[in-house]
């Protein structure tokens, strides 16, 4: 088989693989390479499954508009399930500072035709049962938000794209970047070496790594979050909730949690103080603590069995923006990196609008708000996305 | 079905009756009872049906790694096989997912504590506790958890006599009784040194070297300077149409059941394996009363040692070499097993399927160490070490003085002088040896005297015998454990010290004194059968040492006492020429199975018993190129269930080793804690009965 491709992608994470199917599906000869054994065995695998297009942030919101119509359309198009639910995102206030916060992005987020309101307490009660009454003002709930499941969704583009000719290479490691003059040329891996005009760094939390090949200086770095899930219970929760508080231990800057359509219960905190560093191991404080916040929050959940715990990096940015770009100075190299723990729900959208930016020149969305997130713009200026 | 009212080697003790409802029906456990056993003492096998697809759940574990036995006990889900049954307890079969009672109110909660230790021992079973011991001999101090009630392990399920060395590793006695023993010594060196939490599981160990502990329904850290992980071992299992079925477990479960919660599981029993795990559990079976149909093993030869197998044939217990299980029918639990005939390379040779009506199949091809934690800590940088099972699969007797090694490795890993004598090691290594090789030779007789017959043709690390002799008369090869025992004395006091203590039941005694016109003989034979009428039968037909016909004989006594240790002795008048023949008397009859074929469904069997997953999804996606069992994981959920992979991993590799794949391609799924499902509110905190 020769080894020239039209476009090769690395990394075939939550990224690597939607941008690699979109290519595919426009008849491009696509090529992604993934140092693990498989797909989505990076950061994929640790998603909890949330897709919301209720950012705050102009770009993200597009994008994830664009991920949400493929998520949620994925099994009529193509037939295969996805563990797909349209059960929303619930963001309860028992304090006024998360009760400003949340109605003053209202604006913006209806702004962009986004199904979100704010509830008072009956309305947030109703939405999650069981939810803790005292103190509870009201909350924001965006029906049309959902969730899926990681481990599915990137099995299905997996198999899909192949289906379609896109050629996966598992267990190698891309060692060198082909550069001629300005322009790529291709790729070398520790076993053997592919030609092609377009590579596509999608490398997700090796991204920084992937551009030094490159000569760049890519501004991601990777931080843990820990994670778990319950074995199913009866289905009697919709949204995801995410409480904004910081938590009374001191360890949690908020927490989040989601039944999803088997009926498991996933849940994550935000570290008040970022684990840098690439360790994926469970460490013994986070159940103790994920489990108060969640009884405090849901005492019904207390009963839930609990199946698994992991870790999985946030590779972020400065300022918690993704970088999505064509690098200027070698021409055919694409940015799709920095997606700060939101991959897999920006992965399609993402894909979508690389797909275009790479065959026909500019993204699907505005180019004027795809510009927010260049690689070259001032990652120390702008203010930090507030719903992160 | 029902409950053992009576048993040859264990008391039953009396106990109080709890009444509870099942599924709105009132039945009536025993205190301090599980759930499960409960429901088998009262015919029920089929606690509920799979969310995922209504098939019938029922026992398969055991012990609390899987959730087969799921049940809704007053509103929460539980293990049916962990909870005891309280008064008035409501159980329900699962329908569906588990609805959480709408229990809204903040409870209150506690912080999880950190307790610091010099050392941690995970696993009360013989390693576990033999290495307790040691630490507390040297003034070690220590914690040691199991999730039993009791300590023991394993050992307080074998009613039987061990093997091993009477000096080093209580040859001669019985597993339930070493269990005790073993306790009392850690009691007695360890009074204040070594912490024994009972029911306290191990929830895994965190890259902090902190190990989660839930003790007795609260969350602990423990800190361990030293860790050993003495956790034991898993059953295989094997993939079969039917091997999902209730009434398909392993031999752990079936101990459990009825030698240690004394509950008839079964009315006919068939055996998958011929190992001494499979022989001696249907040595068990038998001892509780049960029938045992019959027994295969693939191999051409059982690899159990050859006094279990013997024993087990001397009882009528048909052996079928070269055979292994196709199938298992029924609706809703284990009606039939079919059996065929496999050629050199397992492959199924046709028309050979016996069909047998049983309602059980127990199934024991072979333990896998139990060892995710010791590697994690390894890998996290602990000071860890493994013992028994965990360790490397062996009899309890080796995982004993394993578990004795270790301990005293410990001691001397805290700084404390200790000495390990250098021959341990090698009788550890003779321990965990394998059965060795056959030789027969010609038994040295008295003639006209009273002398024992030896049939332990077989090289077993076992040495009571030799011990028990009042004359020094039996031997074995100079300094070694494994030598074959045989009568070399000019005098037997026939006292039948060795009948009663030779573990395998191999030793008959034979007096020719009895009749001087040498027209017969009197045999005395062990017994450990609860057979009240052996005594009234005057007439039995005598069998040979596999349970071949010999002829006839009378049973002119039964000898028992005290000191007999649960055995009883048979005086046995038969023809003097039998005298030699002779090894024991037909208690039952053998059934045979019916001819028949069996249709084929081998695509459709359950592979991951959790998520329901068939052999014909995980193949198709081998043939696709799958090699990463994380992504056959994510695409089917091979191994998401509550027992994480347990049992479906093993038998995923031998899918890619049935699809030609080589081995050294595929990749491991990754193991995640917690060990076994563990309630959020436990980690919150929330205090037990609160």
């Amino acid at each position: 088989m020769s080894n020239n491709y039209d476009v090769i992608v690395i990394g075939g994470g939550s990224i690597g693989v939607p941008t690699a199917l979109f290519l595919t599906l426009e008849g491009q000869k696509v090529l992604v390479v993934e140092s693990s054994s498989s797909v989505g065995q990076g950061q994929n695998k640790a998603a909890l499954g949330g897709i919301r297009a209720t950012h705050s942030d102009p770009a993200k919101i597009l994008i994830c508009q664009e991920s949400l119509r493929i998520f949620s359309e994925w099994e009529q198009t193509h037939g295969q399930n996805i563990g797909w639910k349209k059960g929303g995102y619930c963001f309860p206030a028992y304090r006024t500072h998360e009760e400003n916060i949340l109605k003053s992005l209202l604006p913006i987020q209806k702004s962009f035709g986004l199904n979100i309101d704010w509830l008072d307490a009956d309305g947030i009660r109703e939405v999650v049962p069981g939810i803790q009454h005292e103190g509870l003002i009201g909350g924001t709930f965006s029906p049309d938000d959902g969730q899926a499941s990681p481990l599915l969704a990137i099995d299905a583009m997996f198999r899909v794209s192949r289906e379609r000719g896109c050629i996966y290479r598992f267990r190698e490691r891309v060692v060198e970047l082909l550069i001629e003059g300005n322009r790529v040329k291709g790729i070398r891996t520790e076993k053997d070496t592919y030609y092609t005009p377009v590579v596509v760094n999608a490398a997700g939390a090796s991204a920084k790594g992937m551009g030094k090949l490159a000569g760049l200086d890519i501004p991601v770095t990777p931080d843990s979050h820990e994670a778990g899930i319950s074995a199913p219970i009866e289905q009697f929760l919709g949204p995801l909730v995410v409480d904004l508080r910081p938590g009374p231990e001191r360890k949690t800057s908020n927490f989040y949690f989601v039944q999803n359509n088997k009926g498991a219960v996933i849940f994550c905190y935000t570290p008040s103080k970022p684990f840098l560093g690439t360790n994926r191991e469970p460490t013994s404080e986070f159940l103790p603590i994920v489990a108060r916040r969640m009884v405090n929050l849901l005492p019904r959940l207390k009963n839930m069995l609990i199946r698994r715990v992991w870790r999985g990096l946030y590779p972020m940015t400065p300022d918690g923006l993704p970088i999505c770009d064509c690098v200027h100075e070698i021409e055919g190299l694409y940015l799709a990196v920095g997606m700060c723990g939101q991959g897999f729900m920006i992965g399609p959208g993402i894909g979508r609008n690389m797909m275009n930016l790479i065959l026909y020149g500019a993204p699907v969305m505005e180019q004027k708000i795809f510009d927010t997130l260049s690689f070259y713009r001032d990652f120390y200026g702008s203010k930090k996305e507030a719903l992160k | 079905m029902g409950r053992i009212e009576k048993h040859p080697i264990l008391s039953i003790p009396k106990r109080q009756d709890i009444s509870f409802t099942f599924n709105s029906k009132k039945l009536t456990a025993k205190e301090e009872e599980v759930i499960s056993s409960a429901l088998f003492a009262h015919g029920i096998n089929v606690f509920g049906h799979h969310p995922l697809d209504g098939s019938p759940q029922g026992l398969y574990c055991a012990n609390g790694q899987c959730a087969h036995c799921m049940v809704v006990a007053d509103g929460l889900p539980v293990k049916a096989c962990m909870t005891v049954v309280s008064p008035g307890m409501t159980v329900q079969s699962l329908k569906g997912n588990p609805k959480m009672p709408q229990e809204d109110t903040v409870p209150k909660m506690v912080n999880v504590r950190t307790v610091k230790t010099p050392c941690l021992v995970i696993g009360g079973g013989p390693a576990g506790l033999s290495a307790a011991i040691e630490l507390a001999k040297f003034g070690v101090r220590g914690i040691l958890v199991d999730d039993k009630h009791t300590l023991g392990g394993k050992l307080t399920l074998q009613t039987h006599n061990f093997f091993g060395s009477r000096g080093d590793c209580y040859a001669g006695t019985r597993g339930i009784d070493i269990a005790h023993l073993l306790e009392e010594e850690l009691k007695e060196y360890g009074g204040g040194l070594v912490d024994v939490w009972l029911n306290s599981s191990a929830v895994g160990v965190f890259c902090d070297g902190k190990v989660g502990i839930v003790k007795q329904g609260n969350h602990v850290l423990v800190k361990p300077d030293i860790l050993l992980v003495a956790t034991g071992a898993r059953e295989k299992m094997l993939a079969f149409p039917g091997c999902d079925l209730p009434g398909v477990y392993g031999a752990g479960a079936f101990q459990t059941l009825v030698n240690r919660d004394l509950v008839h599981p079964t009315e006919r029993l068939f055996i998958c394996g011929g190992g001494n795990v499979g022989l001696i559990s249907g040595y068990h079976a038998l001892q509780a009363g049960i029938d045992v149909v019959g027994l295969v093993e693939a191999l051409p030869e059982c690899g159990g040692y050859k006094v279990h197998l013997d024993k087990l044939q001397r009882l009528g217990v048909p052996v079928y070499t070269s055979y292994t299980v196709c199938c298992v029918e029924g609706k809703d639990c284990v009606e039939k097993v079919v059996i065929c005939g496999v050629d050199e390379r397992f492959r199924r040779i046709p028309s050979t399927e016996k069909i047998f009506q049983v309602d059980t199949l127990l199934i024991a091809v072979g333990l896998s160490p139990v060892n995710e934690i010791y590697i994690k800590a390894k890998e996290y940088g602990m000071k860890v070490f493994a013992a028994g099972d965990a360790e490397e699969i062996a009899e309890a007797s080796a995982a004993m003085f394993n578990g004795r090694i270790r301990g005293r490795k410990i001691v001397r890993e805290t700084g404390k002088p200790c000495f390990i004598p250098e021959k341990w090691n090698e009788i550890a290594a003779v321990l965990q040896s394998k059965p060795g090789k056959e030789i027969e030779k010609s038994p040295h007789t008295l003639p006209g005297k009273v002398y024992p017959l030896i049939r332990c043709i077989q090289e077993i690390p076992c040495d009571p015998c030799t011990k028990v002799c009042p004359g020094n008369a039996i031997k074995v090869k100079e300094g070694t454990l494994t030598g074959q025992p045989s009568f070399e004395g000019d005098v037997c006091l026939g006292c039948a010290q060795c009948v009663l203590v030779c573990p395998g039941l191999a030793i008959v005694l034979v007096d020719e004194r009895y009749d001087t016109e040498h027209k017969r003989a009197l045999l005395t034979l062990p017994v450990e059968l609860d057979n009240d009428n052996i005594g009234s039968c005057e007439e039995v037909t005598t069998v040979g040492p596999w349970g071949q016909g010999i002829g006839t004989g009378r049973v002119i006594g039964v000898r028992s006492a005290a000191s007999q240790d649960r055995r009883r002795l048979i005086l046995l008048d038969v023809p003097f020429e039998d005298r030699g023949h002779v090894a024991g008397i037909k208690l039952r009859e053998a059934t045979e199975g019916t001819r028949g074929s069996v249709p084929s469904a081998e695509e459709d069997v359950i592979i991951c018993r959790c998520e329901r997953v068939t052999k014909r999804e995980i193949v198709q996606l081998i043939r696709c190129g799958y090699r990463d069992m994380n992504q056959i994981k994510a695409a089917l959920r091979t191994g998401m269930g509550a027992c994480g992979g347990k049992t479906c991993t093993e038998l995923i590799l031998g899918l890619f080793r049935e699809e030609g794949v080589d081995l050294k391609d595929v990749i491991l799924p990754v193991h995640r804690l917690p060990e076994t499902e563990v309630p959020l509110g436990v980690f919150a905190g929330v205090k037990k009965g609160m």
